[in-house]
């Protein structure tokens, strides 16, 4: 067996078909990533570990080369056909890059099921301090056998033949397949939610971002102190599933909520679901490349929620 | 002799093609996409066909070739502009309808449909830029690459144990009997231009005739992706890109393909 094997192939949708083998791991930026949502349902389908990585692009279309958060639909809600998730892990910073790359491939093969990494086209440019987590070895050849028994590989000791398929043609076991992706979606539901929270305990006005956001969101939240606003954070780490108790109870007794993306308001469908609407939420959004400026959020919030 | 006594229209062996928009280019110095462009806006012009021209512009460096060249363009997806512009001369057959591709956007992502378009012969031409390298990306390895060239994604050069081998998609296409015209040629020499000049208006002339697909390769330099001085890209593209892609024509059916 080979090692380690890095391969460029002629397209996205190729690419995703050598994935669809566990190969285990490729990156790309917006276009690319919807060329890639056919490779996404049958992964789901047929239950074959994955890591993807989407550095977001603005679009629609070839849009702009420069930051966005606008796949956050496609990446949440799913962009391939049928019922499936992806677990959406999202960094705001280089470290939580790296780190995440382990704990990707980790909860695919915890859950057999694929794992994205959604970062954004500046994260994805920014040098900062990182610490690179140890390195791991490849499995072995025994140890494949042994922790991934589905696997492909040829019929050692002559065991029952493994067929890796998303076909199945008898309604009843095709449902029976979907509950048991459903299943699977309820667990990583209740086990692997993943968020930070900021100075939430005394706040009177949250601010939820991911990503580049709410990099620029904590700036926003020190300004508004030093003016005696008690602004707190809430960020998701983890998209799917989304942080739902965490945020409900982050968000108990504040004034208003501001949701802040780059993008026309995605994340707020979700935040606004998870608060029940039963407080204020806010969205401000930029597009294009553009990213806000803390003072800018500032005067949003203010504009927004606090002097309505 | 004064001045104005040569300033005549008679005398005239030059002059700027008036398709070719006063802007900025953002090619590097020594790209073979300038004069590949200016190629086009003055064959056009020659021929007088402006106004029933379309042009579909690429993912890759040519992005902007609308930016460039003063005639109707349509903007494809990475890979889908001969799919484009099947659409376009299905509608408007009296129109003369190119591409514009790089090798990447052409011979990579856009492999299927490009075989595609050629072998239902589509009455399309496309002017296929092979520079043997991503260029707009920084420089990564394309199927065109050439063995031992080294580039970001093959920075000890291109093995064919691990990458396979450069490919050389025209002559695939000369076999298929869509292709009415299939020429490769370079523009790194006065003459050279010439030549590629006489090409795009053969091939512009058969899509405006609906005789077929035709293919103008032009073997490129992309001195920045490569790493050298424009001199030396012209060169190193004489002394190794021309073995793995001679210039000349490899088909030309004059009569257009059999319908
Ligand atoms: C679906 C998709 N995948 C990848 C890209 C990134 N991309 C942009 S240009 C390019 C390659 C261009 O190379 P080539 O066609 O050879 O053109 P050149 O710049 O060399 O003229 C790639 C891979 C993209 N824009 N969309
Ligand atoms: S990167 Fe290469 S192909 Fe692109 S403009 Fe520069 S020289 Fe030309
Ligand atoms: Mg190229």
């Amino acid at each position: 067996m080979n090692d380690k094997v890095t391969l460029m192939k002629g397209n996205e949708a190729l690419a995703m078909a050598m994935i669809r083998y566990g190969a285990v791991c490729t990156s790309t930026s917006s276009p690319g990533f919807s060329l890639m949502q056919e490779g996404v349902s049958y992964l789901a389908a047929s239950e074959v570990p994955a890591l993807l990585i989407n550095v977001q692009r603005g679009g629609p279309g070839l849009g702009t080369i420069h930051a966005s958060q606008a796949d956050y639909f496609q990446a949440c809600k799913g962009g391939g056909h049928g019922d499936y998730h992806m677990i959406v892990l999202a960094p705001s910073s280089v470290q939580e890059m790296a780190d995440m790359v382990a704990l990707g491939f980790d909860l695919a093969f915890k859950y057999r099921c694929v794992s994205m990494i959604l970062a954004d086209g500046t994260i994805g440019q920014l040098m900062e301090k990182v610490v690179l987590p140890e390195q791991r070895p490849r499995r072995t050849d025994d140890e494949i056998r042994q922790q991934c028994p589905w696997a492909v590989n040829g019929r050692k000791g002559m065991r029952p033949s493994n067929v890796v398929t998303s076909l199945e043609l008898d309604d009843d076991k095709m449902e029976e397949n979907n509950w048991r992706f459903q299943a699977c979606y309820r667990e990583i539901e209740k086990n692997e939610t993943r968020c930070e929270l900021i100075d939430t305990e005394d706040c009177d006005y949250l601010i939820t971002a991911f990503g580049t956001t709410a990099r620029v969101a904590m700036k926003t939240m020190e300004l508004a102190r030093a003016e005696g606003i008690k602004v707190g954070m809430f960020r998701p780490i983890t998209l799917w599933p989304f942080p739902e108790k965490q945020l409900r109870e982050a968000a108990k007794n504040v004034k208003g909520i501001l949701c802040v993306e780059l993008n026309a308001g995605q994340m707020v469908e979700d935040v606004k679901l998870a608060v029940e609407c039963k407080m204020p939420v806010e969205h401000y959004g930029r597009f294009g490349g553009n990213v806000p400026t803390p003072d800018e959020l500032l005067n949003v919030l203010k504009e927004k929620l606090i002097n309505k | 002799m004064e001045l104005n006594d040569i300033i005549k229209p008679e005398n005239k062996v030059y002059a700027e093609p008036k398709l070719l928009n006063r802007v900025h280019m953002h090619y590097c110095p020594g790209c073979s996409h300038g004069v590949v462009h200016k190629l086009v806006a003055q064959v056009i012009e020659e021929m007088g066909v402006a106004e029933k021209t379309v042009g579909v512009s690429p993912v890759g460096c040519a992005v902007f070739a609308y930016n460039y060249i003063d005639v109707d363009w349509e903007e494809a997806p990475h890979g889908r502009a001969t799919a484009l512009a099947t659409a376009v001369k299905r509608l408007w057959p009296e129109n003369l309808v190119f591409t514009y591709q790089g090798d990447g956007d052409f011979s990579a992502i856009g492999t299927c449909e490009s075989i595609h378009a050629c072998n239902r012969g589509e009455n399309i031409v496309i002017i296929f830029i092979n520079n043997a390298i991503y260029g707009m990306t920084g420089g990564q390895m394309a199927p065109t690459t050439l063995l031992g060239q080294k580039t970001a994604t093959c920075p000890y050069g291109r093995r064919p144990d691990l990458n396979g081998y450069p490919l050389a998609i025209t002559p695939l296409l000369a076999q298929l009997d869509g292709t009415c015209y299939v020429t490769r040629q370079s523009v790194h020499t006065p003459a050279n231009v010439r030549k590629a000049k006489a090409a795009l208006k053969k091939a512009f002339e058969n899509s405006i005739n609906c005789k077929g697909t035709s293919v103008v390769e032009i073997v490129s330099a992309c001195n920045t992706g490569w790493k050298l001085t424009p001199e030396k890209a012209n060169k190193w593209m004489e002394e190794n890109m021309f073995a793995k892609y001679p210039l000349g024509d490899l088909k030309d059916l004059k009569d257009g393909i059999q319908r």
